[in-house]
C-alpha cells in the first residue's frame, strides 16, 4: 500500500506535477475566495476561455506560453470592456460573444493544417508536461497573488461585505474591483499551463465553493479551500499515474468530486446543528 | 479683531468663496442640486448641521434621503452648488444592503470600522480589535462578538454597523432608517446611544419615515426631490410642510392635538 503510494513520486515528472499541484492549490483555494464572494465565477470563466488565441498564437510562434496568455487576457479583457459598453446588448451576452469569438479564433488557429497540433495540450493543460522553469514562474507568480490577498484582506473583506459603505469607510469598490481582476488573471495564467484553459477554472471555484459549505468564517474557508484544492490535485495525480488518464482532466474530476462531498457533508452538518440548536437562525 | 471682521463685511472679497450660512458646521450643503446622470433627484438643498446636533431627515420614499447621504460621502458628486463635509462620515446603512451570506462576525463587521483609519496595507491589530470589541459591549452586543453577522436579528445587524461606526470614531454620524424593523428595547438602546453620541460633540444625521420621533431631535430636514423644509421641529413639522414632504397623503390622527403621521411607508 505505501509502495503504491510513493511509486508515482519516483518519476522527476510527477515530482514536478506535484510540485505545480501544490502551488496551484495554494493560489487558487485562497483566491476562488474571494472569486467565490465577488460572485466572478463566471467572468474568470470567460478570461480563462478567452485568451485561447494567445496561448494558440505564442505555440507557433515559439514563444513560451505564459507571454501569449498574457498578451490573450489584455485582448480578451478589452474586448469585453469595449463590447458591455453596447448598453442593447447587456454585460452577460457580450461577455458570451467575446469569449465565443475569441474560443472559436484559438480553435481556428489551432486545427489549421499546417500547425502542430497542440490544441490538446491547450485546451487541457499538461500537468505532466512543466518545467522547471514553469514552476519558477508559477511560484513567483503564486507568491504575488498570495502576498497581494494578505495585503488587501481587509479591504476586499470590506468591499465584499458592504459596497456600499465602502468609499466613506475608505475603500474605493472600483479600486478593490480592478486589484482582485489583476489577481485572478495571475492566477489564470499561473494555472492554464497545467489544467489548460478549458479545466482552469476548476481549480479556482470548485475548492472555495466546497469549502464555503463546510466553514463559517472567512480564514477557516481560506484554509479549508487550499487544503481541498491540494488534495484534489494530489488525488487526480495518483488517477492518472494508476488510471493512465490524462492529469489535467483527472484533477478537475477531483476538484468536482470534492465539492459534491463537501456539499454533501455541509448539508448533513448543518441540519444536525439545527436540530441541536446550536445553529440559530433568528427574525 | 472686531475692526477686521467690520472691514470684511464693508470691503467684501470677490476671489473668496461665499462663506457658508453657518461657519462652524459639521455638515451643510449650500444650494446643493444632485442627480444621477440627466435625472434630478434632490435640489435646492441648503443646511448645516453643527457638531452636537441631531437631524432627522424626513421624506417618502424616493424622495432623495439615501442620494443625499451619499453626497455626504463624497460618492456621489453635486451637479451644482457646495457640499461641506468630513473627509470619512461614520455610515449606518439599511441591514439589507450589507450580504448577509458573508462568512463574518459581528467582530469582523465592527473591525471594519477600523479601515478607514488604517493605510490599506495595514491590518487591523490587537488596539482595533480592543475597540470592536468596546463598540460592541455599547451597543449592548457585548455576548454576540462570535455569532455570525448574517444569523442575528434585524435588530442586532444593525447595532453591529452602529459598532462599526463608533470603531470609525467619524464626527459626522449618518444613519438610513436605523429604527425600521427595531423591536422596543432595541430602540431605545440606539435612541440612547445616538443622544450620548451627539452629546459627545458628534453631528448626527438620521434618515426616517416617523414623523413622532422627529420631534425629539434638534433639527429636522424635510425633503421630497427638493429641500421643503430645514429647522427646529416646531417650525419643520407642520401640516402644510408635512403635505409637501408626503404629497399631501397626510392622516391626522383626531384628538391628538398635532399627531400628523405620515402613511406607513413600509410593511415591515
Amino acid at each position: 500500500m505505501l509502495q503504491a503510494l510513493l511509486d508515482p513520486w519516483k518519476e522527476p515528472l510527477n515530482v514536478r506535477a506535484l510540485v505545480e499541484v501544490l502551488l496551484l492549490g495554494a493560489t487558487g483555494g485562497a483566491l476562488g475566495c474571494w472569486i467565490v464572494f465577488y460572485r466572478l465565477a463566471y467572468s474568470a470563466e470567460s478570461l480563462a476561455h478567452a485568451l485561447l488565441p494567445g496561448l494558440v498564437i505564442a505555440a507557433l510562434a515559439g514563444f513560451p506560453l505564459i507571454i501569449g496568455g498574457a498578451a490573450g487576457l489584455v485582448v480578451a479583457a478589452v474586448a469585453v470592456a469595449l463590447a458591455g459598453r453596447t448598453p442593447a446588448i447587456g454585460h452577460d451576452t457580450a461577455v458570451a460573444v467575446v469569449v465565443t469569438g475569441l474560443l472559436g479564433l484559438g480553435a481556428l488557429l489551432a486545427l489549421a493544417p499546417e500547425t502542430p497540433a497542440r490544441l490538446q495540450e491547450l485546451l487541457f493543460g499538461d500537468v505532466l508536461g512543466v518545467t522547471d522553469a514553469d514552476l519558477a514562474l508559477a511560484a513567483a507568480l503564486g507568491a504575488v497573488v498570495l502576498g497581494a490577498l494578505v495585503l488587501l484582506h481587509p479591504s476586499l473583506l470590506l468591499v465584499g461585505f458592504d459596497r456600499s459603505s465602502a468609499p466613506a469607510l475608505g475603500r474605493a469598490p472600483a479600486v478593490v474591483d480592478v486589484a482582485l481582476g489583476v489577481l485572478v488573471a495571475l492566477a489564470i495564467l499561473v494555472a492554464v499551463q497545467g489544467l489548460g484553459n478549458l479545466l482552469v477554472v476548476a481549480v479556482l471555484v470548485a475548492p472555495a465553493a466546497a469549502a464555503r459549505r463546510v466553514t463559517r468564517r472567512v480564514p477557516t474557508m481560506m484554509a479549508a479551500a487550499v487544503a481541498i484544492a491540494v488534495a484534489s490535485g494530489i488525488a487526480g495525480l495518483y488517477a492518472s499515474f494508476y488510471l493512465d488518464t490524462a492529469g489535467g482532466a483527472s484533477i478537475a474530476g477531483a476538484l468536482v468530486l470534492a465539492y459534491g462531498a463537501a456539499h454533501a457533508v455541509g448539508g448533513t452538518v448543518r441540519r444536525a446543528a439545527q436540530r441541536s440548536g446550536t445553529f440559530r437562525r433568528r427574525s | 479683531m472686531l475692526d477686521r471682521i467690520a472691514v470684511s463685511e464693508d470691503v467684501p472679497m470677490p476671489e473668496a468663496p461665499r462663506p457658508l450660512a453657518a461657519p462652524g458646521a459639521a455638515v451643510a450643503c449650500e444650494g446643493v442640486v444632485l442627480a444621477y446622470g440627466a435625472r434630478t433627484v434632490l435640489r435646492d438643498l441648503s443646511f448645516a448641521v453643527r457638531p452636537g446636533e441631531r437631524a432627522a431627515v424626513l421624506g417618502p420614499n424616493g424622495g432623495g434621503k439615501t442620494t443625499l447621504f451619499r453626497a455626504l460621502t463624497g460618492e456621489l458628486q453635486p451637479v451644482a452648488g457646495r457640499v461641506v463635509a468630513p473627509a470619512r462620515c461614520g455610515v449606518v446603512p439599511q441591514t439589507e444592503r450589507s450580504r448577509l451570506d458573508f462568512p463574518v462576525s459581528a467582530l469582523d463587521v465592527a473591525l471594519m470600522g477600523a479601515v478607514s483609519r488604517l493605510p490599506w496595507w495595514r491590518r487591523p491589530g490587537r488596539a482595533e480589535r480592543a475597540r470592536a470589541r468596546a463598540a460592541l459591549e455599547r451597543v449592548g452586543l457585548g455576548a454576540q462578538v462570535e455569532e455570525t453577522f448574517g444569523d442575528l436579528s434585524g435588530g442586532q445587524r444593525q447595532r453591529v454597523l452602529l459598532a462599526r461606526a463608533l470603531v470609525q470614531d467619524a464626527g459626522v454620524l449618518l444613519l438610513d432608517e436605523p429604527f425600521s424593523g427595531l423591536d422596543t428595547r432595541s430602540a431605545e438602546l440606539v435612541m440612547g446611544l445616538l443622544d450620548d453620541l451627539a452629546d459627545e460633540g458628534r453631528a448626527i444625521l438620521v434618515a426616517t419615515h416617523d414623523v413622532d420621533q422627529a420631534r425629539a431631535w434638534d433639527l429636522v430636514l424635510c425633503v421630497n426631490g427638493v429641500q421643503v423644509a430645514f429647522g427646529p421641529p416646531e417650525r419643520t413639522l407642520t401640516l402644510p410642510t408635512l403635505e409637501r414632504t408626503y404629497g399631501g397623503a397626510i392622516v391626522e390622527l383626531p384628538g391628538s392635538g398635532h399627531g400628523v403621521l405620515p402613511p406607513h411607508h413600509h410593511d415591515h
